[in-house]
């Protein structure tokens, strides 16, 4: 609990550097999304080079600390994930990338950013987003049940 | 050098800072997630402590943002959008789509990202299809933008 609470104040900090240096938000589906759209649209890319490079930079950043938690910590090789099956993690990924852009954001941009800027509509995607997933999950373990663990 | 290449510079050092914090919070197991979401079961609801010192810290600083004429990098606030009540039932089910996704696979975009390097298969295989969704469903609103002019 005390290791959440730590995190969360970290995350809070690397939300604080971009939006007082940068003025921006820390949304990762909004950073990656128009990262990936520009990266295959050269007209917006070229247009806007330094909106580009930015998100750029911010998804290395995300990478090279992936990176580093792989050498110096044991974090992935302890995590253990919901499931490995390719059709269900086909599924949750295009729902997660479709989804996170029609609703304008995802956990951090919606659940951390917009909730501390009292956003009526953040509070309310969070809420949506939280609800949807408990619900996923109460399904999921009902389907599990059912199936005596498949 | 240019006022990109320091923007690109705290936005480098921004994404490094937030995966260790994704590291040290716990968001990076999938198990964990799902404990946080699993509320009819075995509830694990300490993920809940990672919002709230996020939204603590930022909330904060915030209120001392608003009393910056500008950031310190750019000439305005105007790239932050503004807060409101406008949620238009899309948007809404967009976030029912993501949720069950994110119960579904343990993962939201922030974490499948900074667990890339781990190059764990069932990783690997949920990012790239986000990805994908990302650009599908930036595509789809071209498609609807160019048959509107």
């Amino acid at each position: 609990m005390m290791m959440a609470l730590y995190g969360g104040l970290i995350i809070g900090l690397a939300a604080v550097l971009l939006m007082i240096f940068n003025g921006r938000i820390m949304g990762i589906s909004g950073i990656a999304g128009t990262f990936v759209n520009m990266l295959f649209t050269p007209k917006a890319r070229t247009a806007q080079s330094g909106e580009f490079a930015w998100r750029g930079f911010f998804i290395l950043g995300m990478l090279l600390g992936g990176i580093g938690l792989s050498q110096f910590t044991n974090i992935f090789t302890e995590a253990s994930m919901v499931s490995s099956n390719p059709v269900v993690l086909i599924v949750a990924g295009l729902l997660v990338g479709v989804g996170t852009r029609m609703g304008w954001g995802c956990t951090s941009g919606h659940g951390i950013c917009g909730i501390a800027r009292f956003s009526g509509r953040s509070v309310m995607a969070t809420i949506i987003f939280i609800a949807a997933g408990m619900g996923a999950v109460a399904v999921a373990n009902a389907l599990f049940n059912a199936t005596g663990g498949n | 050098m240019s006022s990109t290449f320091y923007r690109s510079f705290v936005a480098l050092i921004s994404g490094g800072i937030f995966a260790v914090g994704l590291g040290v919070s716990g968001m990076l197991n999938p198990a964990n997630v799902r404990g946080f979401l699993d509320i009819l079961g075995e509830w694990k609801p300490a993920l809940m402590f990672v919002m709230v010192g996020a939204i603590a810290v930022y909330a904060i600083s915030n209120l001392l943002a608003q009393r910056m004429q500008k950031p310190v990098l750019e000439k305005d606030w105007s790239n932050l959008p503004r807060p409101g009540f406008d949620f238009p039932n899309v948007a809404k089910l967009g976030a029912v789509l993501f949720g069950v996704g994110w119960g579904m696979a343990g993962f939201c975009p922030g974490p499948a990202i900074v667990s890339l390097p781990s190059l764990n298969p069932s990783v690997i295989i949920f990012t790239i299809a986000m990805l994908a969704g990302f650009y599908g469903f930036a595509l789809y609103e071209r498609m609807k933008h160019n048959k509107a002019h």
